[in-house]
Order: C-alpha cells, then sequence, then structure tokens
C-alpha cells in the first residue's frame, strides 16, 4: 500500500555561479512498511530530497515545486504553520547526516531526545524523559545513557540516540542520511541490524539514503540509483541489484569493491557533471560507453522494464 | 639471504605512546601503538587494515618519523632510521612519501597544480630550472591528469576529488620515492572514481617498484590493492599474512567478525542481520588486560583474561595474535 508519494519534483538553488539544479523531476512511491533506498554519489542531490520532504529547504532555494501526497494529504501547499503541527517530526522524521556530532556538548543526551516531547508533543518534562528512557531501550542503549553528556558516548551509541530522537513522536516515514556513513564497520553493522529490527517491530517505513549501494541492499525493497539531480533507475532491490538497466547502475556496481567473488573492478571515467550547467541531453551521457547521437542531443524520458523505471534512450 | 636484500621497511617492537593530563596533577597515557613489528619488500603492498582509534595512522606516521616513536625500532633502507643525520634524513624524506586522506584539505588552495607538483623539486634541489617543467608535465601525464599543459595552470578548487588526489599522488612521486604512506586515500573519493585512483597505485607500483603502506578501514578495497594485510586492533597487528588467505580463512576471531561485518549488494540481505562484533572496542587509554580483545571475543576463555598473545606465525607467512593457535 502507498504511503507517501512523490511526483516531478524539482529544486533548484541559487549560488554565487548560476542556478544549480540540484533535484528534476524526481518521482517515486513508499509503501507501507517499507525501506527505499536513494543510492548515489555526493552532490548527486540525495540530502536535497530529504530536505525538501520535510520542507526544510535552506534560504538559497531558487524555486521549488512537485507534488507530495502521504495518504492523500498534500504536503507541500499546506499552510506551513499546519505542516509543521502536524507533519514533521509527527509523521515524517528525519535523522540527518553527522547530527550525532551535532548534540549540544553543555545539556544531558536524555534531554535534548526528549525535546520534541515537550515542544511539539506539549508533555512535561518528567514524562518525557521517562519516555526517552522506553524509548532508548527500544534503540538498545542502557537507561543511563539519558543522564550523560554527549562526550561520554561513543559514535554508535550517539546515532542510538538521534534514532531514538526521530522516533519520539512515533512517525510513519523516517528519512535516514547516511546513518552510519562516519561510523566503524562493526558499529555500522550493529546500527544496520538495529534498523532492520526497528522496521520489523514498529512497521516503520524509511528512506535510506546513502552513497553505498552495498549498504542499501541491507534494508531496503526498492531502490532509486540517482544521477546529477535525476532518478536514473528506480525499482525492486532484486531486480535493481542483480539485473540492473542504467549502464550507470551496471557500472557503479562493477565498481564496487567485494571480498568474495570476482576480483575484477571497473571504474567509470571521468567525474560526475556540475549542475550548474548540466550536460545536454542525458546527464550520464559523457561518461557512458553505450552512448550514441541521440543521447547527446535529447533529454531523457523514463522507460519501464522488469517493473523498473529507468531514464535511459536504450530502452526508450 | 635473498630476501633480506629486498627487504625496504623493518619495523620492530615500536611503540608509540601520548601522554596528556586530564587534571591537574593526573597523567595519562594512550598507548596508540603499542609494539608492533612487521616488514615491508621492495615493491611490495602491505594493507593496515582496522578501525578508528586502533592505532593505524599513528603507525603509519611513525614509519614516516611524522611522529616520534617512544621505543621500538625502525630500519629503512637497512639504515636506523632513528640514528640517521641531518643529511641522512633528507635523504630519507626524499624516499618516503605520504599521501593523506582528504585531498580538500592536503594541497595548497592558494598555489596551481604546477606548482604543488614543482615544490618538492624545488626543495630538494633535484634538477636544473629548465628540466623542471618537462619533469612536472611528465609526472602529472603518469598520474593521468592530461593534458599536462592545461592541468598546470588550474587551482584546486577547479578539481574533482579524484583529480585532487592525482595531484597529491603526483606530488608524491614526482622524487622517485621507494616507500608511499597512503592514509585512506580513496575515503573521500566518489565510488565511481576509488577504483581508478587505486588502479593508478597498483600500475605505479609495478613500473616504478614503489612501496605502499596502504591504510584503511575497508578491507574490501585492500584486496584489490595489496599483497598482504596487517589487520591492527588496539594498538596491536592481530593478524598477518596474504591479503587472498586472511579474506578467504580469517582465522583471529577479530578479523573473522570484521569480515563477516561486510555485505555483498544481495538483495537477500534484508531478510537476515549480520554478524558482528558486539560492543565497541575500548579506550587506547584503558587497555584491557590479557587479549586486548577478550572482552568482545565470542571465544574466550580463561587464559584470553590473563596472558597476553604474541603475534606468531601458525603456518606459512601467517600470523596470528591469538590463544585459539
Amino acid at each position: 500500500m502507498v504511503l507517501l508519494r512523490v511526483e516531478e519534483l524539482r529544486l533548484d538553488y541559487m549560488t554565487v555561479r548560476g542556478i544549480l539544479h540540484a533535484v528534476d523531476s524526481v518521482s517515486f512511491t513508499l509503501n507501507r512498511g517499507e525501506t527505499l533506498g536513494i543510492v548515489g554519489e555526493s552532490g548527486c542531490g540525495k540530502t536535497s530530497i530529504g530536505l525538501a520532504l520535510m520542507r526544510l529547504l535552506p534560504e538559497n532555494t531558487h524555486s521549488f515545486d512537485g507534488r507530495v501526497t502521504m495518504n492523500g494529504l498534500s504536503l507541500l501547499d499546506m499552510p506551513m504553520g499546519r505542516f509543521v503541527h502536524e507533519i514533521r517530526w509527527r509523521r515524517i522524521s528525519m535523522v540527518f547526516q553527522g547530527a550525532m556530532n551535532s548534540f549540544n556538548p553543555v545539556l544531558r543526551v536524555g534531554f535534548q531526545v526528549a525535546e520534541p516531547l515537550i515542544v511539539i508533543g506539549g508533555m512535561d518534562r518528567g514524562r518525557a524523559l521517562a519516555e526517552v528512557v522506553k524509548l532508548f531501550g527500544l534503540v538498545g542503549l542502557p537507561a543511563d545513557a539519558a543522564r550523560k553528556y554527549p562526550h561520554e558516548l561513543s559514535g554508535g551509541m550517539k546515532q542510538r540516540a538521534m534514532l531514538a530522537m526521530a522516533l519520539t513522536l512515533n512517525p510513519e516515514v523516517v528519512i535516514l542520511d547516511e546513518p552510519t556513513s562516519a561510523l566503524d564497520v562493526s558499529i555500522q553493522t550493529q546500527i544496520m541490524n538495529l534498523l532492520k529490527k526497528l522496521k520489523k517491530e514498529l512497521g516503520l517505513s524509511m528512506i535510506f539514503i546513502t552513497h553505498d549501494i552495498t549498504l542499501s541492499s541491507d534494508i531496503c525493497e526498492s531502490i532509486a540509483v540517482m544521477y546529477a539531480g535525476e532518478f536514473v533507475e528506480v525499482g525492486p532491490a532484486d531486480v535493481v541489484l542483480t539485473s540492473p538497466k542504467h549502464p550507470y547502475t551496471q557500472k557503479l556496481l562493477a565498481a564496487t569493491p567485494r571480498l568474495r567473488g570476482s576480483s575484477r573492478l571497473e571504474f567509470i571515467p571521468g567525474s560526475p557533471p556540475d549542475l550548474v550547467n548540466p550536460p545536454k541531453g542525458c546527464r550520464f551521457h559523457p561518461r557512458c560507453p553505450f552512448v550514441f547521437n541521440r543521447c547527446r542531443l535529447e533529454k531523457t524520458i523514463v522507460s519501464r522494464r522488469d517493473g523498473v523505471d529507468v531514464r535511459c534512450w536504450l530502452y526508450g | 639471504m635473498g630476501e633480506i636484500v629486498s627487504r625496504l621497511l623493518e619495523v620492530e617492537d615500536l611503540k608509540v605512546y601520548f601522554t596528556f593530563r586530564p587534571g591537574l596533577l593526573t597523567r595519562r597515557e594512550v598507548r596508540a601503538v603499542d609494539g608492533v613489528s612487521f616488514s615491508l619488500e621492495m615493491g611490495e603492498t602491505l594493507a593496515l587494515v582496522g578501525e578508528s582509534g586502533s592505532g593505524k595512522t599513528t603507525l603509519g606516521k611513525a614509519t614516516l618519523l611524522l611522529v616520534k616513536p617512544t621505543s621500538g625500532k625502525i630500519y629503512f633502507d637497512g639504515k636506523n632510521l632513528l640514528l640517521l643525520d641531518a643529511r641522512g634524513m633528507k635523504e630519507f624524506r626524499r624516499n618516503a612519501q605520504i599521501i593523506f586522506q582528504d585531498p580538500y584539505s592536503s594541497v595548497n588552495p592558494f598555489m596551481d597544480v604546477y606548482h604543488i607538483v614543482e615544490e618538492p623539486l624545488l626543495i630538494h634541489g633535484r634538477c636544473k630550472a629548465g628540466e623542471r617543467e618537462d619533469k612536472v608535465f611528465r609526472t602529472l601525464e603518469r598520474v593521468r591528469l592530461s593534458p599536462p599543459e592545461e592541468f598546470a595552470s588550474k587551482y584546486p578548487h577547479q578539481l574533482s576529488g579524484g583529480q585532487r588526489q592525482r595531484v597529491a599522488l603526483a606530488r608524491a612521486i614526482i622524487l622517485k620515492p621507494k616507500y608511499i604512506v597512503a592514509d585512506e586515500p580513496v575515503s573521500m573519493i566518489d565510488a565511481s572514481s576509488r577504483v581508478e585512483i587505486l588502479q593508478l597505485f597498483k600500475e605505479l607500483q609495478q613500473t616504478s617498484g614503489i612501496s605502499f603502506l596502504y591504510i584503511t578501514h575497508d578491507i574490501a578495497t585492500a584486496r584489490y590493492f595489496s599483497e598482504r594485510i596487517a589487520v591492527m586492533y588496539l594498538g596491536r597487528i592481530v593478524e598477518l599474512g596474504s591479503t587472498e588467505d586472511v579474506i578467504r580463512e580469517p582465522l583471529h576471531p577479530y578479523t573473522r567478525a570484521l569480515i563477516e561485518s561486510i555485505p555483498e549488494p544481495d538483495p537477500k540481505n534484508r531478510f537476515t542481520e549480520r554478524p558482528t562484533v558486539m560492543g565497541e572496542p575500548p579506550s587506547s587509554t584503558d587497555i584491557p588486560a590479557g587479549c586486548r580483545f577478550h572482552p568482545r571475543c565470542p571465544f574466550v576463555f580463561e587464559r584470553c583474561k590473563v596472558e597476553d598473545p604474541q603475534l606468531r606465525e601458525v603456518r606459512r607467512g601467517r600470523l596470528v595474535a591469538c590463544h585459539l593457535y
């Protein structure tokens, strides 16, 4: 069942160099209880999608449009006051990238995690703190962690506390922006195992933003591969990971170092384009091994193959 | 004695301790590197794999004398590094180079590529003014920044992360060093370009016979670039062996857990939890007695809690520090 539907999301930033097209014609759906992975390299616009869904766009946003509906409720044209009261943090929450290092160092962790309960939920402080201790149990933190200061917790514990904070108001959708990228491998695995548990026990729906396509296989039912502001391939993880359609997805998987199996690796020559001045036609064409004339001239459209939406003229 | 001739670097029981004062009268010690021995052959790449705080960067820097060892010996080309005079030291500095993790802060933003790459030649006065330009251009070509004339006039902000890392590499190889410490050189590079950089390293190693100490937290990339792997935990090497063997059949419980932690891009992953090491590594100010891994080890027994296991050869070319063997 579709919980969240995003249609034709487009987002431009104003920069000193001109207008930067961060997100272009992005559409996807998120089913209840499922996880969508947004996979892409740095600067491809994946975090901007998360910020747009939370309506937390930076001040240099130049233009922004598209439709986001959640259970039939249109989120982007709703008055901001109502969005803040009813949607943000209550129904959609987010774990921001690197946020675990943004705890206020002079306040106890429990109080900071309780803040949404007090500020948005209107709970009194004592009850909110008791609630936080319960949540800490859920994310695998000892109860006494609530009384500690941020410097007394390790990176993995702080990330668990961030997760608890995102869960305070019992949201239906949690957006996770690179939740493990600053953590060691063993801690990363612990956090991924925790996310799997939360998904199962709470029936949580998630948007999992990552640069690591392997990690997305760990939790996602569907995967969206993003390149230069566009979704180039969106579909079930089983198809995208095992028989990728778009040349970028194919090359990205072939460039992923693995511990088992073939030790041959490829790379994609060149680097992602400047989004102030993206290439004409298909944005991947300067790096694509299958490029032909049409790719250089015409903007790509989405076609459907094996249940996967792919933006490539090979399938057009 | 043939193998001794080809040995470039030999580290014996190296220790690097840092002291700090958490209070007015207290003094504490961080044992960042705590008794490490290994050697590096000419033209070989050894991957130093470990999690943050394992001491891998400190060890790498100590082999370059960028941090002062507390005790132990380092031989480079048969000479004891700690006894070098000023002239010997300058010679060593020419022969041993480093590439840092972050190409966004390791190159001077106010210098163009030409001057960044030329600087080592000026410092070491290695060639005449007329030859320098040619040498800089040829080095840029070797790291595949071509056409070199075009890249030479660019500034770092005009380059991508991968290109900057190649500038750092050009600067490191222009003096024809024998040894390069590469400290997480691809962890900040985009996934699609990572392999390109690693392949370039490998090619330089094969054509110029440079030895690399490849410091990484990512054992999967080590597989593509190194002949041997040393796994570090809390200031010690716990396992050392050929890359293929260590990955195929890890012996130390820590190495095993580390390797099990790393997923393949398999859509079935989401149905199961992945095994990993429980808990978190203790602080290097407070190293556990006995085996330093014992509080997290699933196979712990009495001896592990009291006796510190030494790194021993358990089969040909494979060293493990664990009482199980």
